[in-house]
């Protein structure tokens, strides 16, 4: 792919990440690029996770850089992250079950006023923020039993497709989806992986975490594998390779 | 297709969603579903638990009127309002630390202290912003301590460090009155706040009603309320979208103190004296009063109508057991009984709440 000259959005280069014993990345790299969709494979507990959190500022790199567009860049916190243009959808959706769909949307970021007092003392927005909310919301064709409902309330897929949604409105320059259709029907599966398509056709970068080899080899430009917290290979996925992926993924003779 | 392209379109949002969601291709129905039965039977059965207190409330007040007429005469409800303002205003501070699953058990020693430092402040200066902002000032600091050492000191749980700044502050309460049980004389404007009544109403319900109307400001428009539910909610998604939960954290201990500290101001107007003996088992009226109030213990559920009412409840039955010559015994077993029952009626609520995702995820197939 031509794409390949250009800099890439996001590189991560020799990555080490440790809790305790454990050795969860171990000289971790990669590149991702402007409309691009990278999957990131591996099996359970391969560091798949840890990877994306240090990206997206939860964790912070014990050894290694991240290079956003090429610079140098520290990502202490998430906030930072975020103001960096990264929109993650973590495994665990990070929704909250206390409050509704806008204010899930929102949360962290909401829309307020006046600009000249500290952030926490602002004024929040609550009708713009409902209003793009619910429009995102009729876009993505989601249903909700009810709009102004805590999402505790609703199934698996709805948060999901919450937790989706939320990412792609704020999405400006690398979306990292973690396992997105894991609790997924065929149905809601194939809406996520339009919205993938959409984000990619977009210009922006796509992170893409998955176990689903047909997502991978319909979506994905290239396959980053880890296994044990090191990175064991990178292709490109097509249905002619996908049993080498997966022996790849499982560490098992090609 | 083109019918949900043009449905879009009419959908006022702004650029950037219209923008970036581009064409959806399915064919779905889209907007509110009409509950099904199971559905609605649920929903209805969470409307109730969220009326429950109130109602209780009103049930009880309705039986004991009708038994004690005196009991809903004009003095005796501005009675049970000068009682209950101290316990109101504190349980809304120990409702906002509750909200962050969090627990508050120095604020009765809090209180007393900073009755204390006021009565001190008092003997230095015969001024009332002096006193009143000692006192506030007295437990804000508290508040900020118990905060701090939580969150920097990396403590499990709130309870370690409150029931340390319990015992540390009861302690520097009685050390610092020297010896007194009672430091009579308050200022003028803190015996008027907490002692006398204006348009019928002790002034301690205005004060009341001030601390309510700042806290109802704070968490439900702004952002910092907002960032209260999220981080009792879900504190770890809390941090993954980028809320400063550490900063959250303290700042409801903080909260916490100065009401206690307001509290302090309103219990030395009516006594017009401080004490290092005040607020005694004051932190198990307040959470007593957040819980039976609605509130949840499991965080990022309740609001400050919950501590008001909750704080109202135990005043009227306190009241009320006291007109009709009840032992006081009684009124601990009966408290401690609808609490029980509170606790119980929040179980419930979760579980009705994961039958209604169940039930909900039936329909969406
Ligand atoms: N916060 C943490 N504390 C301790 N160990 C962790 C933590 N997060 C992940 N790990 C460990 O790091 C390894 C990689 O986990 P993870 O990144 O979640 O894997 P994956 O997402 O690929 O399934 C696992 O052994 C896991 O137990
Ligand atoms: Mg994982």
């Amino acid at each position: 792919m031509t794409l390949m000259t250009a800099t890439p959005v996001l590189s991560v280069r020799h990555a080490h990440k440790r809790f305790g014993a454990v050795h969860a990345l171990r000289d971790v790299g990669l590149d991702a690029y402007r409309g691009e969709v990278l999957a990131l494979l591996g099996d359970n507990g391969a560091g798949k996770s840890t990877l994306v959190k240090c990206i997206s500022g939860v964790h912070s790199l014990d050894e290694g850089e991240i290079l956003l567009d090429g610079e140098p860049t520290a990502l202490h916190s998430p906030a930072t992250a975020r103001d960096a243009g990264i929109e993650t959808v973590y495994q665990d959706l990070a929704l909250f079950d206390n409050l509704t769909p806008a204010q899930n949307f929102y949360c962290g970021r909401e829309l307020s006023y006046p600009n000249w007092l500290p952030r926490p003392l602002r004024f929040l927005r609550k009708r713009p923020m409902d209003r793009e909310a619910a429009a995102v919301i009729e876009r993505l064709k989601v249903r909700l039993p009810k709009f102004d409902a805590p999402v505790a309330l609703m199934s698996g897929g709805q948060r999901q497709a919450i937790a989706v949604a939320r990412a792609t409105v704020f999405a400006r320059k690398l979306v990292i989806l973690d396992e997105p259709t894991a609790a997924l029907g065929v149905r809601e599966s194939r809406k996520v992986l339009d919205l993938i398509a959409q984000l990619r056709d977009e210009g922006n970068a796509v992170i893409l975490i998955t176990h689903n080899m047909e997502h991978v080899v319909e979506l994905a430009d290239r396959a980053v594998v880890l296994r044990q917290g090191l990175k064991v290979g990178e292709l490109k996925p097509e249905r002619a390779n996908q049993q080498d992926m997966v022996a790849m993924i499982v560490g098992a003779e090609a | 297709m083109q019918g949900s392209e043009a449905r879009g379109a009419e959908v006022r949002g702004s650029e950037t969603a219209q923008q970036k969601i581009g064409a959806w291709t399915e064919q779905v129905t889209v907007g509110i579903d009409r509950p099904a039965q199971g559905l609605f039977a649920v929903s209805l059965a969470l409307k109730l638990l969220s009326l429950g207190p109130l109602l209780i409330l009103a049930l009880i007040v309705a039986l004991i009127g009708s038994v004690t007429p005196s009991f809903l005469s004009p003095g005796n409800l501005s009675n049970i309002a000068a009682q209950t303002a101290v316990i109101a205003i504190v349980a809304m501070g120990q409702q906002l630390v509750i909200l962050t699953k969090g627990i508050d058990l120095s604020v009765g020693a809090n209180l007393a202290f900073a009755t204390v430092m006021g009565g001190l402040m008092y003997r230095v200066a015969d001024s009332s912003a002096a006193v009143i902002l000692t006192m506030i000032l007295t437990g804000g600091l508290v508040g900020a301590v118990n905060g701090i050492v939580y969150v920097y000191g990396r403590l499990p749980h709130p309870f370690i460090i409150t029931l340390a700044t319990l015992s540390i502050c009861r302690g520097l309460a009685l050390e610092f009155s020297v010896g007194h049980t009672t430091m009579r004389g308050m200022p003028d404007v803190v015996t008027f706040l907490g002692g006398e009544a204006s348009l019928g109403l002790p002034n301690s319900f205005f004060v009341v009603a001030g601390v309510a109307l700042l806290i109802l400001v704070m968490t439900k428009s702004m952002v910092w309320g907002r960032w209260i539910y999220a981080v009792g909610g879900q504190p770890v998604a809390a941090l993954e979208m980028g809320i400063p939960v550490k900063g959250v954290l303290v700042s409801v201990y903080v909260m916490s103190g100065l009401c206690a500290g307001i509290g302090a101001v309103a219990l030395a107007g009516r006594t017009a004296a401080g004490s290092p003996l005040y607020g005694n088992l004051l932190e198990l009226d307040t959470i007593a009063a957040v819980i039976i109030g609605g509130a949840s213990f499991l965080g990022g559920r309740g609001h400050l109508g919950h501590a008001l009412i909750g704080a109202v409840m135990i005043g009227v039955i306190r009241n009320a057991l006291n007109l009709l010559g009840v032992d006081v015994f009684f009124q601990m077993i009966a408290i401690g009984t609808i609490i029980v029952l509170a606790v119980e009626a929040d179980v419930l609520r979760n579980y009705l709440e994961g039958r209604s995702r169940v039930l909900q995820a039936r329909r969406s197939q």
